[in-house]
């Protein structure tokens, strides 16, 4: 059984008055919940195609989880950097990318924002502060450092946001990177998106802890949180207090995001309702649904009507399908560019990359 | 004899050895209780219990390293990983300690480990999950390395390498699991070493390890029913230790070489058969050494491209006529 934390009112009422929160404007309000939808949509239209065949390799849906993207997403001050794993579809959308350039890269067409050449794990968008998008487990948490060192460095008022998995922890390089974090002293902050499962594997079954997993990073002398993932206001008091001192004054923290994924880790994973309950799945999706509970908040706050929460959708639904259109009239990558973006030196056309052989094969002779 | 497929002679393997040998075990991520990410070890929990298949966290360099250590002290570990590419946050287990502690101390330890798992593109995952790491393994002197093509060479060299005295690194390939072929019943060992003529031919030998040696024997019947002309394929099933002695011998026959490898081409697998051919069967040969290799750019998602940057039969078809 996974562990998932049920906030009291009064906690979440605390939450909703921290002043990051009071600060929030209704139209942003909105804007989060908009997203949320824009991501749900635009998932399960990439389940519909990817079922119908459209896409290679994995699918690694995010819905369930949506919140903790977006909620993070809404606290960046354009000099915050962002980067996660491979379950990345949502932390893209939430940063600003298009619906049609991630479709067009799942269905590996040229004009995906990879240009087909990384596909779903691998969506990236250095102009909005997004590196990815990586497919090895935790190999993006060095890199998440890496951003963070770059910020100081160059006295940038901007924090790094680094994601990963519950079954992330366990690779050794998290503990390098922790470490590092706190000694150097980096405006980083590592936020554990807690969906209770690494593939098959529960979360009881592949960390050891006492009590959570976010306390790993007391040993380092780091400060640490568990956070509900479900909830904006909850996630965002939290996060933006982690923020501020990773931007202010170069303190990193990592916190735990309790959420969940409906799907399986991903469509390949037909074994998802035998590693956990359906059960479960539906206490979940009643109790937790992070677009649910921020719609009845938004509503109980009156800023949200039925007709625009439906025109939300509607929009949502239609850009949708609209980036599917896109997918499919996009041509296919020419086969002369398997050889392009490789290397920096030979695309420029530069000195450097004209000199000595950088490829040992080619199209025509091949 | 009974038509099973690749992934089951693997599993079949796995018990058989299990049985036999206390001192196996399975370790890797998902291999017990979801019955493996491949369902390669479907099964053999329930049977042989949580003490002989063992579920790790996402740590390669931990269960790596504990299978070597556990080597160190006289078990038998079959690592698994669900993909190849994965080693590669591991490699230092693998190369310094698997590869290099017999030779450090002067021969006083064994490492009989076998470590598997799908080394392969041509899947659309992409490049970091797309790795053919055979070639760097195979550049580790201490370390052999085995890739079979079919179900028969699946299972047993697998049995062969587990009883192996050193650490075998063993190629699997996620295209190859569901294919089927003839299996025998029970207990049978391929020696690490020894190639398998898969096709008999007289004009032109292909050399190849892995798919690389269904894509051969395909283009090999193209050019037998199109243009006459009779290939040979050499299935090297083993590339560390290598079966030279079988290259030079059909070389000798045919007097053309065409390798194919879905290795990238800078020190690819068939990058060193070729130098060995061009130093020892310079004489047989009536025309020049070619490759066939997977075009040399990091793995491409987008799925017809990639079709294309791993060796197919009209690739080969068209090396191998500039031969004639
Ligand atoms: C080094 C490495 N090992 C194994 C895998 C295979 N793999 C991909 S995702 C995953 C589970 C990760 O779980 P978690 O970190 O909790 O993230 P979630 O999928 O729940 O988002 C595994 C084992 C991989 N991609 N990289
Ligand atoms: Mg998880």
């Amino acid at each position: 059984m996974t562990r998932i934390m049920t906030p009291t009112t009064t906690d979440l009422d605390q939450a909703a008055r921290a002043p990051i929160n009071e600060a929030w404007s209704e139209e942003a309000k909105i804007h989060a919940l908009r997203e949320m939808l824009r991501i749900r949509r635009f998932e399960q239209q990439a389940l519909k195609f990817y079922n119908q065949g459209k896409m290679g390799g994995f699918l690694h849906l995010y819905i369930g989880q949506e919140s903790v993207a977006v909620g993070a997403a809404s606290l960046m001050n354009g000099h915050d950097e962002i980067i996660t794993a491979y379950r990345d579809h949502g932390h893209a959308l939430a940063v600003g990318m298009s619906m049609e350039e991630c479709m067009a890269e799942l269905f590996g067409k040229a004009t995906g924002c990879s240009k087909g050449k990384g596909g779903s794990m691998h969506f990236f968008a250095p102009d909005k502060h997004y590196w990815g998008g990586h497919g090895i487990v935790a190999g993006q948490v060095p890199l998440g450092l890496g951003l963070a060192f770059a910020l100081k460095y160059r006295a940038i008022p901007g924090c790094a946001l680094c994601f990963l998995g519950d079954g992330a922890i366990n690779q050794g390089v998290f503990a390098e990177s922790l470490n590092l974090a706190a000694l150097c002293e980096l405006p980083i902050v590592f936020l554990i998106e807690n969906n209770g499962y690494s593939m098959g594997t529960s979360l009881e079954r592949s960390s050891s802890m006492a009590t959570c997993l976010a306390e790993r990073a007391a040993g380092f002398n780091m400060d640490w949180d568990v956070v509900d993932g479900s909830h904006l206001y909850a996630l965002r008091a939290k996060l933006h207090d982690a923020m501020e001192k990773a931007r202010s004054a170069s303190r990193p923290s990592l916190l735990e995001m309790t959420t969940y994924r409906y799907y399986g880790h991903s469509i390949a994973d037909a074994n998802h309702k035998k590693y956990r309950t359906p059960e479960e799945i539906e206490a979940y999706k009643k109790n937790h649904d992070p677009i649910s509970s921020w719609q009845e908040q938004l509503m109980q706050e009156g800023i949200l009507s039925q007709a625009l929460l439906e025109s939300l959708d509607e929009a949502a639904k239609l850009e949708a399908a609209g980036s599917v259109d896109f997918a499919e009239a996009s041509p296919w990558p020419e086969p002369s560019t398997l050889f392009r973006d490789v290397y920096a030196e030979v695309d420029q056309g530069s000195e450097a990359g004209r000199l000595g052989r950088h490829f040992f094969s080619d199209l025509n002779a091949a | 004899m009974p038509l099973i497929t690749y992934r089951t002679a693997l599993n079949q393997a796995f018990a058989e050895e299990l049985s036999r040998d206390e001192s196996v075990f399975l370790m890797g991520e998902e291999v017990a209780q979801y019955n493996g990410a491949y369902k390669v070890t479907e099964g053999l929990w329930e049977r042989f219990g949580s003490k002989r298949i063992i579920d790790t966290p996402i740590s390669e360099a931990a269960f790596l390293g504990l299978g070597v250590g556990a080597a160190m002290m006289g078990l038998r570990p079959v690592i698994e990983l669900m993909f190849w590419s994965f080693a590669y946050v591991g490699f230092d287990q693998i190369i310094n300690n698997a590869g290099c502690i017999r030779y450090m101390s002067g021969g006083l330890i064994n490492i009989p480990m076998v470590i598997r798992g799908p080394a392969n593109g041509g899947t659309s995952v992409g490049a970091t999950h797309s790795h053919t790491p055979e070639n760097l393994l195979a550049s580790t002197p201490g370390l052999k390395v085995v890739a079979p093509a079919t179900p028969y060479d699946a299972k047993g060299l697998m049995i062969a390498s587990i009883r192996d005295q050193d650490t075998v690194c063993f190629m699997e390939n996620t295209l190859l699991y569901g294919n089927i072929g003839e299996v025998p019943e029970g207990s049978y060992s391929i020696p690490l070493g020894v190639a398998d003529i898969k096709r008999e031919g007289t004009d032109v030998s292909f050399i190849a390890h892995g798919r690389a040696v269904l894509t051969a024997l395909e283009a090999a019947e193209m050019l037998q029913e199109e243009y006459g002309i009779s290939a040979e394929v050499v299935d090297l099933r083993s590339i560390r230790p290598l079966d030279e002695e079988a290259i030079f011998t059909s070389i000798a026959k045919t007097h053309r070489v065409v390798l194919i490898d879905e290795n990238k081409p800078f020190c690819g697998v068939s990058a060193q058969i070729a130098s060995m051919i061009a130093e020892q069967a310079f004489d047989e040969l009536d025309a020049p050494i070619l490759r066939v290799t997977a075009l040399d750019a990091p793995a491409i998602y987008s799925m017809p491209l990639e079709k294309l940057q791993l060796p197919t039969a009209e690739r080969i078809i068209q090396k191998t006529l500039t031969l004639f």
